[in-house]
């Protein structure tokens, strides 16, 4: 741990300095609000709270995503300064002013002899607060005539928190992002494995960067991986087909292997343990089981129509549905069947909400057997919505005729489609000359022909 | 609402049906069904657990903070998984933690509810256990928690969370996964992928997460067919209309095992209270016992059971009066005919199993993929009469011999199981002793046939070598094809001997049920009929004698709203108040002297609930004109 502290420091070296000065005279009214900014994992609160552990300064540590209310808040804060006693004399629904007042009363019997810290993580959380909250906490020093400094850690630059009243502008700080060549490979080599040297971790932790790099620039993302793939790394090395200095030999051993960790290890579909014994099988056949998983849902078979009527419904214009799906549709003049603004590509336009009868008469005429109106089939829907696979648009308190939207995608579809049977995967090929809209109408016609022949069959 | 209304029905059926004459049924139906999601949970929880502890502490040496979490991946079926999350959180309560909280997406609108319901159960659970008292999130966390004990948190149903929800609530949760290990186990019915289409990575990198897989609906079905239906203990069976209705329900729209069940329990009942002759429809003994006591009414239904009657039909000219005149001698042969039926159901499943082994894996599967489909046309027809019967012979006909012999191993195998046919298996191990000791001699055929006698022929020739060559074959057929026919002949007349339809079994309606068109009428409801049945039939629900009248007219008797909604099918799209009004008029003064106020007044309350039922609706087109929202009938 400290050897680690110690090399943040030294790699944050300017920002640190400043950090502890303001830190370095407790006695002394401090700043009142420091705002601390820097991506996710540059060590903004491990810095700040282990600077707290070592010079022991009273502080209060407040993560905003549990703060639901500002209450929470506020209750956290005294019962670190003050004791839970304190916080139990917030009132029910305390607003900021029952705060200050309180605060104020318990400082006048317990004077700071020291700076107190107030640190509230990830802050960007406090926009969704209050919205006096901010600005007050950020002159707090000022209104409870108490030696106090907040210090807001977010992963958001601080032009995005002004409001738009104006404010107290808090001391900057910006935690820079780890470069590639020095700091990570330097702050990844403190943990080699001691049964080996520091420098064929060193080149282990390169071939590593080379491949998560593009994707991951997360530390502890990166120390995690590096852990995990570390022992397959070694392998060639435990069987003595290698030695430490083959480096183009053993990089050739992990290349494939740590791709294969970042398409499943890094989007977390199977964990750790799993990995590593799929490490230990070494078989094809487990990952493909994994892989195959990926795609494969299951559906009973009146809720595929109804996905796939949902998706007809979606993505074609209602005008166009007598002509889909009647049997003996009218004739349209084909010049002006398609308006102009309707040739766009539907799928460039999203889904469109259909009311429910239209999805059930698209429903009945894709169906090629007669089907019951029965309550399962409307059960469905609302299944389908929870799985959301549909959703509905408006309220859920509308009994009325509700509207929904088809949110699967066109791969989906196929994929359903191409198991329940032949003609519903040409209507649906129907569908998608209308969507993609790189068919003239003249092919759409042949295929309209051929659809309302298997119709007639 | 279909589900809920089912779910109802089945819950107070399951409670009825126990103390009905068939405890077994019940017993098992509940003891059997999760018995594969048990060892599945089992498998999840127990086998892991030691080695997720071990790479959470590694990992917690490397800041990163993981909550553990399982995906169990879920088919779409709603009511089967709030059984498998109950079981799986009784188990784990049992054998990893007190303290298991299962949640619900409609519990969780914000993180708020999401952590005071989890908190409020967790105290619950923790005042059960060491009667400690926390007041507050804060103070529980804080508290003297035994440490080593993980909270598991079960998130039911994944897909309906909300995102921002959920995210919040494991951020939280890594907080404090260093003082309280966290377990979440999260219920996805759709993909794997749904949790990278839920949460951000910077979330799911929280997470150390191991994904589960239930097995497949259809396979619990399977495991449900040959525990309840394929079995010769349950004397109570399914006719093949019913199965239909049932599987059809099944695989067409809910993916229900559970609802299945209650499908099979509710038949159940339905027999048991429509066919009196269901006293029948027990074990052996008790069954026998109850035929030599029957009452006469009893005896007269036999005799009008259209199986007896067939029967009879088959019997002897003397007989035949004796059968139907002589009461004891009825009581006797019901004996005899329950007897051979019980015994025609031994041998049946036996014999079924062999065939679907043997057939199931032929290309295309000509009769069926699945045992229920071969189950459902054995005893519906006769099934060597069959098209598909025939195929799958064809098919067989040509199986090389280690496939022939594995397969004959396997029905060996079935029936040494069973302990019954054993002349059957004597016969089967003789064939494949048979089969297996041709070994050496086919050997030397393939030499003779290899050897080839090359000459220069023209054309003719060689066609008319050709032919010879294959007539010669079909002649002579080398020993293992004798053989292999001879076995083919043995399956064949097997199928004809055991597997004959059960419909033409005598006294099979004892044990049968029947009656797929109430089933369906039951269990897979169309509210929408049943409200316009209920309305131009009103005969049909109330059952009053006034109330029948001849298709076409409207009688003054029924109800107002049957009138109204009688007169208003004769409409066109907009109908016109005052007309219909005069309508309602007429028809009411064919009834005695009424006065005209409170028709006027009864009117426009059949009116209104038509409106509230959905069939007219107000309309600004055309002044007191109401427009119909219903099509046809004019």
């Amino acid at each position: 741990m400290s050897h680690q502290k110690s090399f943040q420091y030294a790699d944050l070296l300017s920002v640190l300095e400043r950090v502890v000065d303001i830190m370095s005279a407790p006695d002394q009214y401090s700043y009142p609000s420091v705002f601390i900014y820097g991506h996710r994992a540059t060590g903004k609160s491990h810095v700040v709270l282990s600077i707290m552990k070592d010079l022991e300064l009273p502080h209060a540590s407040v993560d905003c995503v549990e703060c639901v209310s500002s209450g929470l808040l506020f209750h956290q804060v005294l019962s670190a300064f003050f004791g839970p006693d304190a916080a139990a004399l917030l009132p029910r629904c305390p607003s900021l002013s029952d705060f200050v007042r309180l605060y104020k009363q318990m400082s006048s019997n317990s004077p700071a002899t020291q700076t107190r810290y107030i640190i509230l993580d990830r802050a960007e959380r406090m926009r969704d607060m209050d919205f006096s909250l901010l600005p007050a906490l950020l002159r707090l020093q000022e209104l409870v005539n108490d030696n106090v400094t907040v210090i807001l850690l977010s992963e958001i630059v601080w032009e995005k928190f002004r409001p738009n009243t104006g404010c107290f502008e808090p001391l900057l700080f910006h935690f820079p992002d780890y470069s590639k060549g020095k700091s990570l490979v330097q702050i990844l080599s403190w943990d080699h494995h001691p049964s080996y040297t520091p420098e064929l971790y060193a080149s282990y932790i390169n071939i590593l960067l080379g491949v998560f790099f593009s994707v991951c620039r997360d530390l502890r993302e990166l120390r995690h991986l590096a852990v995990l793939n570390f022992s397959k790394f070694c392998e060639p090395l435990e069987k003595g087909e290698a030695k430490e200095s083959d480096i183009h030999k053993l990089w050739k051993n992990i290349e494939p292997h740590l791709q294969r960790a970042m398409q499943t290890v890094y989007l977390r579909e199977v964990s750790s343990v799993q990995w590593e014994q799929q490490q230990m099988d070494e078989k094809e056949a487990t990952t493909l089981r994994v892989l195959s998983a990926h795609a494969h849902i299951e559906l009973p078979y009146y809720s595929k129509f109804l996905l796939i009527a949902a998706y007809l419904a979606s993505f074609n214009p209602a005008r166009t549905d007598r002509r889909f799906f009647l049997k003996s549709h009218g004739k349209i003049r084909k010049t002006n069947f398609l308006k102009k603004h309707e040739k766009t590509s539907n799928h460039l336009l999203g889904p469109k909400p259909f009311p429910l009868d239209r999805l059930m008469a698209i429903f009945y005429s894709v169906v090629d057997s007669r089907v019951a109106p029965t309550a399962s089939v409307f059960s469905q829907i609302s299944s389908l919505v929870t799985l959301q696979l549909l959703s509905q648009v408006g309220h859920d308190d509308q009994l009325d005729s509700p509207k929904y939207k088809c949110s699967v995608s066109l791969d989906f579809i196929l994929a359903i489609s191409r198991c329940v049977c032949v003609c519903v995967r040409l209507l649906d090929l129907l569908a998608l000359s209308l969507v993609i809209q790189s068919q003239v109408v003249r092919q759409e016609r042949s295929l309209f022909t051929a659809v309302s022949n298997l119709h007639l069959l | 609402m279909g589900n809920c209304s089912n779910e109802h029905r089945g819950t107070s059926f399951s409670a009825s049906a126990a103390s009905l004459s068939n405890p077994l049924i019940c017993s098992s139906i509940n003891t059997f069904f999760f018995l594969d999601k048990y060892i599945f949970s089992q498998k999840s929880c127990d086998g892991k657990n030691i080695g997720t502890y071990s790479t959470a502490s590694l990992l917690a040496l490397s800041i990163i903070d993981l909550c553990e979490t399982f995906y169990c991946h879920l088919g779409v079926n709603v009511p089967d998984h709030a059984m498998t999350f109950r079981s799986l959180c009784n188990l784990l309560q049992d054998s990893v933690t007190p303290f298991v909280v299962s949640v619900h997406a409609k519990e969780c609108a914000g993180v708020y509810f999401c952590i005071s319901t989890l908190t409020i159960r967790i105290i619950g659970l923790l005042q059960k256990s060491t009667q400690v008292f926390p007041q507050r999130t804060e103070s529980l966390t804080n508290s003297d928690f035994p440490q080593s004990l993980p909270v598991v948190v079960i998130f039911k149903d994944f897909e309906a969370f909300n995102s921002q929800v959920l995210q919040d609530f494991i951020l939280i949760c890594s907080r404090y996964t260093q003082e309280l290990p966290f377990i979440f186990i999260f219920g996805i019915a759709t993909s794997p992928s749904a949790i990278q289409h839920r949460l951000p990575h910077s979330v799911s990198s929280l997470l150390c997460i191991e994904v589960f897989h239930s097995l497949s609906c259809t396979q619990h079905l399977a495991s449900v067919f040959d525990k309840l239906i394929l079995n010769s203990q349950f004397p109570f069976k399914l006719s093949s209309r019913v199965i239909q209705v049932l599987v059809g329900i099944f695989l067409y729209h809910d993916f229900s095992v559970q609802n299945f069940v209650k499908g099979l329990q509710f038949s159940m009942l339905e027999h048991f209270k429509s066919q009196p002759l269901s006293m029948l429809c027990c074990q052996k003994q008790e069954a026998l016992l109850s035929a030599k006591t029957l009452s006469k009414k009893n005896v007269e239904r036999i005799r009008h059971l259209p199986s007896f009657m067939r029967y009879v039909e088959t019997q002897e000219p003397q007989e035949q009066v004796r059968l139907l005149t002589n009461d004891e001698h009825v009581k006797e042969v019901c004996q005899k005919l329950l007897k051979n039926l019980h015994k025609y159901h031994k041998n049946y499943y036996p014999i079924l199993q062999c065939l679907h082994s043997l057939t199931s894996s032929l290309p295309k599967f000509p009769l069926g993929k699945h045992i229920r489909e071969l189950h459902v046309s054995c005893i519906e027809k006769n099934l060597w009469e069959t098209e598909e019967y025939d195929s799958a012979l064809q098919l067989l006909r040509i199986l090389a011999k280690d496939e022939l012999v594995a397969a004959l191993r396997k029905c060996a195998e079935i029936l040494k199981s069973t302990k019954i046919l054993q002349n059957v298996l004597q016969q089967l191990e003789d064939f494949i002793g048979r089969l297996e000791a041709l070994e050496e001699d086919s050997s030397g055929n393939g030499i003779i046939s290899g050897k080839m006698e090359y000459q220069k022929t023209d054309l003719f020739q060689l066609q008319k070598t050709l032919l010879e060559k294959e007539s010669r074959r079909t002649k002579r057929m080398n020993p293992f094809e004798v053989l292999r026919s001879q076995v083919i002949e043995f399956i064949d007349s097997l199928v004809r001997e055991y597997l004959t339809p059960a419909e033409l079994q005598p006294l099979n309606e004892v044990c049968y049920y029947s009656s797929s068109g109430v089933l369906r009428q039951r269990l897979n409801v169309t509210p929408r009929t049943s409200i316009q049945a209920a309305l131009s039939h009103p005969f049909y629900y109330l059952q009053n004698e006034s109330l029948k009248t001849d298709a076409g007219t409207i009688s003054s008797a029924a109800p107002d709203l049957c009138i109204v909604y009688k007169l208003h099918l004769e409409c066109g799209r907009l109908i016109n108040l005052y007309d219909w009004l005069e309508a309602f008029l007429t028809v009411m003064s064919a009834a005695e002297d009424q006065d005209t106020n409170s028709e006027d007044a009864r009117f426009i309350q059949a009116v209104s609930e038509m409106e509230f039922l959905g069939f007219i609706k107000s309309t600004k087109q055309k002044t007191d004109h109401v427009a119909r929202l219903t099509w046809g009938g004019c």
